[in-house]
């Protein structure tokens, strides 16, 4: 293989790592703030999407400018989605994290289903957008306009989300809450308040993330599953609750991914994604970056 | 954890009370088992004869789940693999070899103990989610490879061939009775291994590892072996189900017989029904199967949705209202006897 194809299959996957990572950190931010897993990740994921969809159905606007309003749309869906169903799961006595796994389950498989009575199952695209169908040559380098943008918007938001973890009076509510949830109430911190803020948070990365997929991805309701495992993979590789390691481990994923389709099917390039979570967890059992 | 204290303390009440309690079993089983016997007679409708039988399948595959997950404690979301072994192995050699589904059932069955024992012996040194999401990987790892594999037909599946109705080659095309009886015995079956594990040493082993490992093992509980045997016993009957199933539709496709739908489908009536109990799982299933197959008749034709909304919502409810399963409102605290 020549090197600028070596150098085009390196550059493809470190952007699709990138939005993978972006996908995955608000599943990490939520579990490593409250130790519970969302299953419907995947159903936010889908929910950005179909809302820049429809933004765009009606004002015609281009998707980058829609997300934003998409990115702040799945910030309530989270804060809500915490305070109608998660904050529930939280109070149950037996059973604890069976009744988490299926109370996100639930709220997953209810996503899907309003997302089908209104938009039914049909596959949707957005079509005649600024980006979508250009490549931008970069060094001799031709490389998706899409996903370059949405590497930039990930890189963007990770320097963000950094900055608000380590910078801000909310990061070190997020941070104490995550230490000792019993001392941050003695400290006037409310704990309701930033979980809901913890998963408004989360949902909203996991939205920019939607919106930008929407632009070269189809839309429909079963979407956000595949992606959901790849999330999953990610944050598990990266450690539960590190925003760094979901960083990395994107970056990882999306590269396996990309040379692995180089050399086999690709209808099975999953299969090498899912085989290095194996062996990862297998070797180090709480991933590359996760607190032992 | 509060959890661990309280479930210690059932799991310590007295013997005595327990095995009174667990003698009476048998006539329930044996009045449910003429119940469904009886019924074809009066309910003569094709459909709702698929209702039954579906029915009567879940409740034995959230049965073979709650054998892990229930009462070991280890919360597998893959067991669509299990579930696709047995069905492909029954199809693969009655449609290739024209072997008897009987002796497939057999062979699946084998085949999914030894890989979940496989398995097992790498996975069960992950702990909590890395676990659950390990047994999502591996059964999506499975999937794939039978998707991708021609020998299996890859996403075209098996059909079975098209033959007189028998027992032998398990195929009716004519009438569901038999499948009725099939189905039914595969439910007692699984319900009576799981009986006669809770009450043999291993079920004791099994609910002292699901409350606290640490603890059992230093009380000279073999936690690594335990696990290993409530994993092939369990995967063992999702694959007898599975070749049952195969049988049934006399067809299987990767996606059909391998989706995560199925790991979630065999965890939900067992959820519902209430975790590491006897009768939880085909309580759930007698609930959630016929309201998911009418609402996917009546209201999901269309693809409108509503099935999702009201299934979706069905189980949220239950997990946040009734965690314990429904089991514990007719047997207050009795539930994990």
């Amino acid at each position: 293989m020549q090197i600028e194809s070596l150098l085009q299959v390196f550059a493809s996957g470190l952007l699709m790592g990138l939005l993978y990572a972006l996908i995955a950190v608000g599943l990490s931010l939520i579990f490593g703030l409250m130790n519970v897993v969302n299953f419907a990740h995947g159903e936010f994921l889908m929910v950005a999407m179909y809302a820049v969809y429809s933004l765009w159905v009606v004002t015609l606007l281009d998707p980058v400018l829609l997300a934003p309003v998409a990115t702040a749309f799945l910030f309530g869906v989270g804060a809500f989605a915490y305070m109608g169903v998660v904050r529930f799961a939280m109070r149950a006595k037996s059973n604890v994290s069976m009744v988490q796994i299926f109370a996100t389950f639930g709220l997953a498989i209810f996503i899907q289903g309003v997302a089908q009575y209104f938009f039914t199952p049909d596959y949707r695209s957005i079509t005649d957008t600024w980006l979508g169908g250009k490549t931008i040559s970069i060094g001799g380098l031709f490389l998706p306009a899409p996903q370059l943008i949405g590497g930039l918007i990930s890189i963007v938001l990770f320097i963000g989300l950094y900055l608000l973890m380590s910078r801000t009076d909310f990061g070190k509510a997020l941070e104490a809450t995550r230490e000792d949830q019993g001392a941050v109430a003695l400290v006037g911190i409310n704990r309701n308040k930033v979980f809901a803020l913890g998963w408004g948070l989360g949902a909203a990365l996991v939205g920019a993330a939607g919106a930008v997929l929407a632009i070269f991805y189809y839309i429909y309701p079963q979407v956000g599953g595949p992606f959901a495992l790849i999330a999953y993979v990610v944050v598990a590789l990266g450690g539960f609750g590190s925003i760094f390691g979901a960083l990395a481990a994107g970056i990882i994923v999306g590269l396996v991914e990309a040379f692995t389709a180089v050399l086999i099917p690709p209808s099975m390039k999953t299969i090498a994604v899912y085989s290095l979570y194996l062996a990862v967890v297998f070797i180090r059992p709480n991933g590359l970056f996760g607190r032992l | 954890m509060n959890e661990t204290m309280t479930m210690a303390a059932a799991s310590a009440a007295p013997t005595q009370r327990a095995a009174g309690a667990r003698r009476a079993q048998l006539p329930i089983l044996a009045l449910v088992c003429a119940v469904t016997a009886l019924l074809p007679l009066v309910m003569q409708d094709v459909y709702l004869q698929n209702v039954l039988i579906l029915t009567l399948m879940y409740a034995a595959l959230s049965q073979s789940w709650n054998i892990l997950a229930g009462y070991c404690g280890q919360i597998s979301l893959g067991h669509a693999l299990y579930f696709g072994v047995g069905a492909y192995a029954a199809s693969f050699l009655f449609a290739g070899y024209g072997i008897t589904p009987w002796l497939g059932l057999l062979v699946g069955a084998v085949l999914s103990a030894g890989l979940a024992l496989v398995l097992g012996y790498v996975c069960f040194g992950l702990k909590g989610h890395y676990f659950a999401i390990a047994t999502m990987v591996i059964a999506e790892i499975g999937l794939l490879l039978v998707h991708n594999s021609e020998l299996f037909g890859a996403a075209l599946g098996i059909h079975w061939p098209l033959g007189a109705d028998s027992w032998s080659s398990m195929q009716f095309a004519r009438t569901k009775l038999p499948y009725i009886y099939l189905a039914l015995a595969l439910f007692v079956l699984t319900w009576l291994a799981t009986y006669a594990i809770e009450g043999s040493r291993w079920g004791f082993w099994w609910r002292a590892i699901k409350d606290d490992p640490e603890a059992a093992e230093s009380l000279g509980v073999e936690v690594f072996r335990s696990k290993m045997a409530a994993a092939a016993v369990s995967a063992f009957f999702t694959a007898a189900g599975g070749a049952f199933y195969a049988a049934y539709v006399a067809y299987v496709d990767p996606e059909s017989v391998m989706s995560f739908r199925f790991s979630l489908l065999f965890a939900l009536p067992a959820v519902l029904g209430g975790i590491g109990t006897l009768w939880g799982p085909a309580v759930g299933a007698l609930i959630l199967i016929p309201i998911t197959e009418l609402t996917r008749s009546y209201v999901g034709g269309s693809g409108s949705g509503l099935d999702l909304i009201i299934y979706g919502g069905l189980i949220m409810i239950v997990a946040l209202v009734k965690p314990e399963g429904l089991l514990s409102l007719v047997r207050p605290g009795g539930a994990k006897a």
